[in-house]
């Protein structure tokens, strides 16, 4: 896609349109970003500090969107119901956290005590996961796309539902771990220790699903039935089964996501924590392209990024008051401009016709 | 010609002891009449926050309407009290919805409602068309009663409330940061809801006008849990207090957030009764203890019957009130009831008639009435249109390791306004 098409090819107002679009976003940015530097308002630590919780936020982000890239790089569909399977992880998981806590294992031995925690919000998530792909999708394979996207809004409302009746509607909170409060200073930059954390622990699961994806046999049946389920299945594979363990993988990494949430994010833990990073990290998986797995997971640190430093530094060097309020309309507006500039996404490479 | 006056004067007193409901057994009041049949019920609603992260609320404003009417024995003037529960969400969308419910039961004689101001400006407009009161018990935006629609002023005729209205509880957050932590500068949050921005504005323009200096307003989303963006730029702006009365759990992710933030780790930090709950300081974490809280505050023995019978009777089942507003329940739901009471009128055939217009009269006319929050009488000025609290039943709290550790709760009392130098003001 050439720049400025209109002059060379026959002139089309869309293009046009799309044009001065893309040149007035670039002007607003460089002139947002330059008016907030030349001001000197927020100093060169407090940057990095912000960089930094984006990046930790974006890891987050990146685990459970890499959910919404697996099962749609398999079967097509938007499991929209994805972020309640990592709100069943991360609420369950913070009734164990608790006892752990109580019993003073958690700050013990708490490397130990969070890795129990991961495994069971995983578990717990990819049991989630699993159930929903067998009663709500399964069922509905083979029927038109609309079906099981409607199907999965209204799975997403059960689950809710379901865990508001079983664990009550008030705000829980995650205890925190002592050894990853307080921060690593560099000069005057201070990096809490949590977020480093974050991040780390991300990246391992993420080099896991790659590992698994790329070097094992089931990992080999994923990426054949993500090419073609009929050949795929002509070759002997389970397909049934290598969805279902597709589903499994995605609420295992939700789940996790869910924990490291709470270490990072310890307060807000009720039914509806689900709804809102499900959105955010549908629309990181989006930006990196979808169905692509090193995709979600630069789509996910890349989202992460831009919340936290783009109010700050465009919005507000732009003059437009309550910028901060404005973090959402940021992602979504990198929805959009995405949808219309890049749909393939920043990895994503043009879907064949029988894949889109 | 003097007996002719003196009937004429007769007769006008007469109808107009009887006239607010009745004449010749019909109905004369300008908004009609609740009509109570023989057996029938009298029945009133609550529209309350029951569901959702602010159903705590509703739980302790229902516990306290369920007491009020069981302080009757369930009876008024011969009836059962009948009490039809209405959920409103903590949202304008969920009141409207409730309201319409409500509008559309004619038996319905009186509503406790809302929980959240919100709900209230999606409520009233319906509830106040239907010819119906309602009376709140939490909502505290001064918009509610301020009829200048010019200054967001969003009255409408039969609101009244129990609450106190912000422009006290805000005012006293200004004064308390001016008077007690001698702050100069001062940052605002709020969350786009009218309860927090209306105590936000309100605590800026006190504080602006104690000669303090408001150096940031801003707002976070709800739902936000990143809360970095923002804390970065209150640093930036150097505050020595940030005031935020937003609700949990945005306030608990400000608190615990702020103090990693670099410049605001020694800032203190003031939020609202919108944060007023136990479970606040358990998940802030340590974060929490420091933490200045306006909230309702009411005291005395009658209150401390109340709490006895709230721990027999257990509505809601829990064994003490979740938050700060049952008393203020209780007094509505009294109030409500002792109008309906004065105005009721029974016909030969035993129906009952109570006249809405009578109703509401009866309400604006409350004055000095003797309640668990005080001493409540119904205003008319234009600022504070049916606001029957005077917010004397107001305190600053401050919360301490034993409310993070050990779960006691409420928080030991530092201020309240009997303390303030312009005490008199």
């Amino acid at each position: 896609m050439s720049i400025f098409k209109w002059k060379t090819d026959e002139f089309s107002w869309v293009d046009f349109t799309i044009d001065v679009l893309r040149v007035l976003i670039v002007l607003g940015v460089v002139v947002g970003a330059w008016n907030t530097l030349s001001s000197g308002r927020i100093s060169f630590a407090q940057w990095v500090n912000l960089f930094a919780a984006g990046l930790s936020q974006g890891s987050i982000y990146a685990l459970i969107a890499l959910g919404y890239t697996l099962v749609y790089g398999i079967l097509l569909m938007i499991n929209f119901a994805h972020g309640e399977v990592f709100m069943a992880g991360a609420f369950s998981t913070v009734f164990l956290a608790e006892a752990l806590n109580r019993t003073g294992f958690l700050n013990e031995q708490p490397l130990l005590a969070i890795l129990l925690m991961i495994l069971f919000a995983g578990l717990v998530s990819m049991t989630v996961a699993i159930l929903l792909e067998r009663v709500a999708y399964r069922p509905l394979r083979g029927s038109p796309r609309l079906v099981p996207l409607i199907t999965a809004i209204g799975a997403s409302f059960f689950l809710q539902y379901t865990f508001r009746g079983l664990y009550g509607s008030g705000f829980k909170a995650y205890p925190q771990v002592k050894i990853l409060q307080g921060v690593i200073s560099i000069g005057d930059i201070n990096i809490p220790i949590v977020q480093i954390f974050v991040f780390c622990s991300a990246l391992i699961l993420m080099l896991g699903l790659y590992w698994l994806v790329e070097r094992t046999r089931i990992g080999k049946a994923m990426r054949a039935v993500s090419e073609n389920k009929e050949v795929a299945r002509l070759m002997g594979i389970d397909i049934d089964w290598v969805i279902m363990f597709t589903f499994g993988v995605g609420g295992f990494l939700a789940g996790s996501a869910g924990v490291i949430n709470g270490m990072f994010r310890p307060q807000g833990v009720n039914f509806f924590m689900g709804f809102i990073p499900g959105i955010k990290a549908f629309t990181a998986a989006v930006l990196g392209g979808i169905g692509n797995i090193p995709g979600a997971m630069l789509g996910g640190l890349f989202l992460g990024v831009i919340e936290a430093i783009g109010p700050n530094l465009v919005l507000a060097g732009l003059g437009i008051p309550g910028a901060n309020q404005l973090k959402d309309v940021i992602a979504f507006t990198m929805l959009v401009l995405v949808l219309i500039f890049r749909p393939q996404g920043i990895l994503g490479e043009r879907l064949s016709e029988q894949k889109a | 010609m003097k007996r002719l006056f003196l009937l004429l004067a007769v007769l006008t007193m007469l109808i107009g002891l009887s006239a607010p409901a009745l004449a010749d057994g019909h109905c004369m009041d300008a908004l009609g009449c609740v009509e109570v049949a023989p057996d029938d019920p009298i029945v009133i609603a609550s529209i309350l926050a029951m569901s959702g992260p602010a159903s705590f609320y509703g739980a302790d404003t229902l516990g306290g309407i369920e007491l009020a009417i069981m302080g009757r024995d369930g009876m008024l003037l011969g009836r059962d009290i009948e009490l039809v529960e209405e959920d409103s969400f903590c949202a304008a969308e969920g009141g409207q919805a409730a309201a319409q419910r409500v509008a559309a039961d004619e038996s319905i004689a009186g509503v406790i409602g809302t929980t959240c101001s919100g709900a209230a400006q999606g409520a009233m407009p319906i509830i106040s068309e239907a010819g119906m009161l309602m009376i709140s018990s939490s909502n505290t935006s001064p918009s509610l009663t301020n009829d200048d629609a010019d200054a967001g002023g969003t009255y409408y005729p039969g609101y009244f409330r129990t609450a106190h209205n912000d422009l006290f509880q805000g005012a006293m957050g200004a004064q308390f940061a001016v008077e007690v932590l001698k702050a100069g500068k001062v940052a605002t949050i709020h969350d786009g809801d009218p309860y927090t921005e209306g105590l936000a504005v309100v605590m800026a323009s006190v504080f602006d006008g104690l000669n303090g200096e408001v150096v940031f307003q801003g707002a976070v989303s709800k739902g936000d849990t990143d809360m970095s963006a923002i804390l970065t730029e209150i640093a930036a702006s150097g505050p020595d207090v940030v005031y935020l009365p937003v609700f949990v759990p945005e306030s608990e992710f400000l608190v615990s957030q702020a103090a990693n933030t670099p410049g605001l780790e020694d800032t203190v930090m003031m939020t609202a009764d919108g944060s007023f709950s136990a479970t606040f300081a358990q998940n802030t974490g340590e974060a929490a203890a420091g933490v200045y809280m306006t909230g309702p505050h009411v005291s005395g023995d009658a209150y401390d019957a109340f709490l006895a019978m709230w721990a027999e009777e257990q509505p809601g089942g829990t064994d003490a009130p979740p938050s700060g507003f049952h008393a203020h329940a209780y007094d509505g739901t009294n109030l409500l009831l002792d109008a309906i009471e004065a105005v009721a009128e029974e016909m030969d055939d035993g129906t009952l008639v109570i006249g809405r217009q009578a109703l509401r009269e009866a309400m604006q006319a409350v004055e000095n009435y003797d309640g668990l929050t005080g001493t409540l009488t119904c205003q008319e000025a234009p600022l504070y249109n049916g606001d029957c609290a005077t917010g004397t039943a107001l305190a600053v709290f401050e919360i301490t390791e034993a409310q993070v550790n050990e779960g006691a709760w409420p928080p030991p009392i530092v201020w309240d306004l009997s303390m303030s130098m312009g005490a008199s003001g």
